[in-house]
């Protein structure tokens, strides 16, 4: 079941509509316009497949077919966090997949989920080219390096103590 | 900007003249690669400008920041010239220091050099640490020398004169007879000749002819193109402009891979300066030949770089291969005439132009020459790129630049050649570098990813991980890779969950056979090579696993007790102290013991028990 548009996933597809309008037409254009999509919502929900299956004279169902196959493409929504755990062979053979598990226990959810708040999510990446710093996982944009299982429980409660201070000091103003 | 002549080229080359032979001021050269950015090196930058700023030295110092420098594990770096000296693990605090001791009093801190791990002196000059010593930069010339935003300093190191020579100088012809004599061979993995290549394109009749860069590079592990692209993203343009010339092309389009943020935005910033200078664009430097690139961002999918593929995939459908012939050569992108080529390859090119086909031949071996760029990584001591002439050992890589395996383990194997490949067990350490004698061994050159295992390694499940990637990047378009690397799959799970049975290794070998004679495309013709190499080499592992139900790297969680051996725990506390789930209940002169019920299996103590007293 596809989740319900929030609000901002809205005020996002407002934006891109015009953006999508004024892009070149023409098949090559396909994969671009995806990504741009992604960009601005932060995943493919159907009402981005329409617009750029319409802009682009396709079926929907072609356009999802090319989404499916690239892994860069999620159909549903990342958490706010979302936390990226590298699974490249530098990192699988410093123990990768331990990191992978620790992060699926702490926030307990499973790769590819999202946390019901919305704050996380996990999935697996092949390499970001940093395998000198093996293991390596993102959390939002931000890589760490010689990640260890005790450092998971710190990376995440230092995310959420942000969030709560800013709630905080949101709730003083 | 104004649009560049020849001549204009050498006015900036020696514009440039004091900067690039560190004359005039003392140069800093700090690392803005994504491993160093990772670190921390953008906030020891502003530091360092800061500290330059306090002491009133802007004036006689420049702060630059460069691409890679290679040695990304010890990372932030910095290079201060002249004298060549080489900072590492570099923090904010330590700013002020530096440039109080080693700008103002002119003595370099010595607590931030390089410390050899086996001698632990401090080594000061970069070109003698053993890790750069041994090394021969071409492809990485311009590494942590440049800043790679900046077309000029580019320009300064001869950059655009090997376009310059084959716009005016050359014949299309005589282009491809130049990189036939080089001896270039596909640095993407396949290692075809490069020339041969560019003269077939090159016959091929057709107004419309496009020019390819892979960026793409999927094997995991790998990251030699990311660092090109980083540190010196122009070389690569230069060849594609050059390649342009030899097959009469007016188009190109780079397949970038989109985990590469940083490389993305380099070249574009590096299209944008080439275009500005009529380097891109129409009548290139006033010449005959126009020709323009673009940025293509994959979307993230390995079946991706194959070349079919990667083709289909620009086109904007799913990126499943296509069987050949036709060849791109022939029939490639929209069906017109196309040349791939690597990054590496594309780097290598001006070169090739500047100096001449012999003078790249003049390293290397029979039938491989130049050098080859790896990504040196795993359980290594120094980790980073090493680029080296072919024909160098593999022991030379791994202990001589790679400093040996740390912890004082046992080397087990390297992995050349990521999921495509295969790994070199001891015995064989001593093969150099060169296409022909690692596929004897067993396993491909690759594109360069070189993965060091130490005896903490399961072969199986190495083999079953690779096999796991494979499965997950099968396009599905063929039956035999999409079903057979299925079938392979849940076999060498069954191994590594304690479930083999003994007739698993035949079905694994026969599996393989099928699965390599009838792929459609290099991804499933080569799948099975990292298992058939890990059989080769390490069939008693298999053995164990199936036999005795027993792992003998103690990898496989399965096949573990998480007991402790009290006979051999020296009650040193190691695993007490590492565990992250309060799990080992120890006490000074005491056994320590396992409490399965908080034990989360993380193998964190089986890492760091010294006396592996734990089974
Ligand atoms: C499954 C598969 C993945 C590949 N991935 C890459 C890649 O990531 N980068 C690359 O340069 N070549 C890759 N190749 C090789 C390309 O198909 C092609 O041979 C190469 O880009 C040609 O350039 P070269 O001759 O300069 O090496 C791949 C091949 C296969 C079969
Ligand atoms: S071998 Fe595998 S990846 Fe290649 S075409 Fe067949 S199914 Fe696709
Ligand atoms: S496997 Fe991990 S959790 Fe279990 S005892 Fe060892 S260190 Fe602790
Ligand atoms: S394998 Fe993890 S960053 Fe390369
Ligand atoms: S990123 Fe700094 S050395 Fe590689």
């Amino acid at each position: 079941m596809p989740l319900p548009l929030t609000a901002e996933d809205r005020l996002h597809l407002k934006t891109l509509q015009p953006q999508i309008a004024a892009s070149p037409k023409g098949r090559g254009q396909l994969i671009p316009l995806l990504q741009m999509a992604q960009k601005a919502l932060g995943y493919l929900p159907d009402e981005a497949l329409s617009l750029v299956a319409d802009h682009l004279a396709v079926t929907r169902s072609e356009v999802y077919g090319v989404a499916s196959f690239y892994n860069q493409f999620r159909f549903n929504p990342p958490g706010k966090n979302p936390v990226k755990v590298c699974m490249g062979t530098a990192c699988h053979v410093r123990g990768g997949e331990i990191i992978l598990e620790n992060f699926e226990r702490k926030l307990e959810i499973r790769e590819g989920e999202t946390t019901e708040d919305r704050e996380f999510s996990i999935e697996r990446v092949a390499c970001v080219g940093c395998c000198a710093l093996a293991p390596v996982a993102l959390v939002g944009e931000t890589l760490h390096g010689h990640m260890a299982p005790s450092k998971v429980e710190g990376l995440v409660l230092r995310v959420r103590l942000e969030k709560e201070k800013a709630e905080r000091e949101a709730a003083h103003s | 900007m104004a649009k560049l002549t020849t001549q204009d080229l050498e006015v900036i080359k020696s514009a440039q003249k004091a900067r690039l032979a560190f004359r005039e001021r003392t140069y800093l050269l700090i690392c803005g690669g994504t491993g160093c950015h990772a670190t921390g090196s953008i906030r020891v930058k502003d530091a360092l400008l800061a500290a330059i700023e306090d002491k009133g030295l802007g004036d006689t110092v420049q702060v630059i920041e460069t691409g890679c420098n290679g040695f990304c594990a010890m990372g932030p770096l910095l290079v201060v010239h002249p004298g060549d000296i080489f900072y590492q693990k570099l923090t904010v605090e330590d700013m002020p220091e530096l440039v109080e001791s080693h700008l103002i009093n002119g003595k370099p801190v010595e607590r931030l050099l390089y410390k050899d791990p086996v001698s632990k002196a401090r080594i000061a000059a970069q070109t003698k640490i053993p890790f750069f010593a041994h090394q021969m930069p071409r492809a990485l010339r311009n590494k942590g020398l440049i800043n790679p935003e900046s077309i000029d300093e580019y320009i300064g190191r001869d950059g655009y004169i090997g376009a310059a020579k084959a716009l005016f100088d050359m014949t299309p012809q005589q282009i491809i007879e130049e990189m036939k004599i080089s001896g270039m061979r596909g640095r993407g993995g396949a290692g075809f000749p490069t020339g041969v290549k560019w003269d077939f394109a090159s016959k091929s009749a057709g107004a419309v002819k496009y020019v390819l860069c892979n960026a793409d590079e999927g094997d995991p592990g790998a990251f030699m193109d990311r660092s090109i692209l980083e540190a010196d993203p122009h070389a690569v343009l230069e060849g594609m402009i050059i390649a342009a010339k030899a097959i009469d092309a007016h188009k190109g389009y780079i397949y970038a891979r989109t985990e590469y943020p940083l490389a993305i935005k380099r070249l574009g910033i590096a299209i944008d300066q080439a275009k500005g200078y009529g380097l891109l664009g129409d009548n290139i430097l006033g010449s005959a030949l126009s020709f323009d690139i673009e940025i293509y961002q994959g979307a993230g999918a390995f079946v991706c770089g194959e070349e079919t593929a990667l083709m289909r995939s620009i086109e904007g459908k799913r990126g499943m291969p296509r069987p050949r012939p036709p060849f791109p050569a022939h029939k490639g992108l929209w069906e017109k005439p196309t040349i791939l080529n690597n990054v590496e390859t594309l780097a290598n090119v001006p070169q090739i132009m500047v100096k001449g086909g012999a003078w790249y031949a003049g390293v290397g071996t029979q039938t491989s020459k130049g050098t080859k760029v790896f990504a040196l990584s795993g359980d290594v001591n120094n980790i980073g790129l090493v680029e080296v002439p072919m024909g160098t050992p593999l022991r030379t890589i791994i202990y001589d630049i790679g400093g040996g395996i740390p912890n004082k383990r046992k080397f087990k194997a390297v992995q050349l050649g990521g999921p495509s490949g295969g790994c070199i067990p001891e015995s064989h350490l001593d093969t150099p570098v060169d296409y022909e004698a690692i596929a004897k061994v067993g396993a491909i050159m690759g594109s360069g990813g070189a993965i060091v295992m130490d005896e903490k390694t399961c072969m199986v499940d190495m083999a079953r991980f690779f096999m796991e990637f494979i499965q997950d990047e099968s396009c599905g378009k063929c039956t035999p890779c999409r079903e057979g690397t299925r079938r392979q799959l849940q076999i060498l799970e069954k191994i590594c969950e304690g479930r083999g049975e003994p007739d698993d290794i035949d079905i694994l070998v026969e599996l393989s056979q099928t699965i390599r004679e009838t792929a459609l495309c290099g991804l499933g013709q080569t799948g099975p090579n990292p298992v058939l190499s890990a059989l080769r080499y390490f069939r008693d592992e298999f053995e164990a696993h199936i036999h005795e139900k027993r792992c003998p790297a103690k990898r496989c969680v399965a096949l573990l007790r998480f007991e402790v051996e009290p006979d051999a725990c020296t009650r040193c506390g190691m695993c007490f102290r590492a565990c992250p789930a309060d799990a080992i209940v120890w006490e000074k002169k005491e056994v320590a013991r396992i409490d399965k019920e908080k034990c989360i299996k993380c193998l964190t103590c089986y890492d760091k028990c010294r006396f592996d007293a734990i089974f």
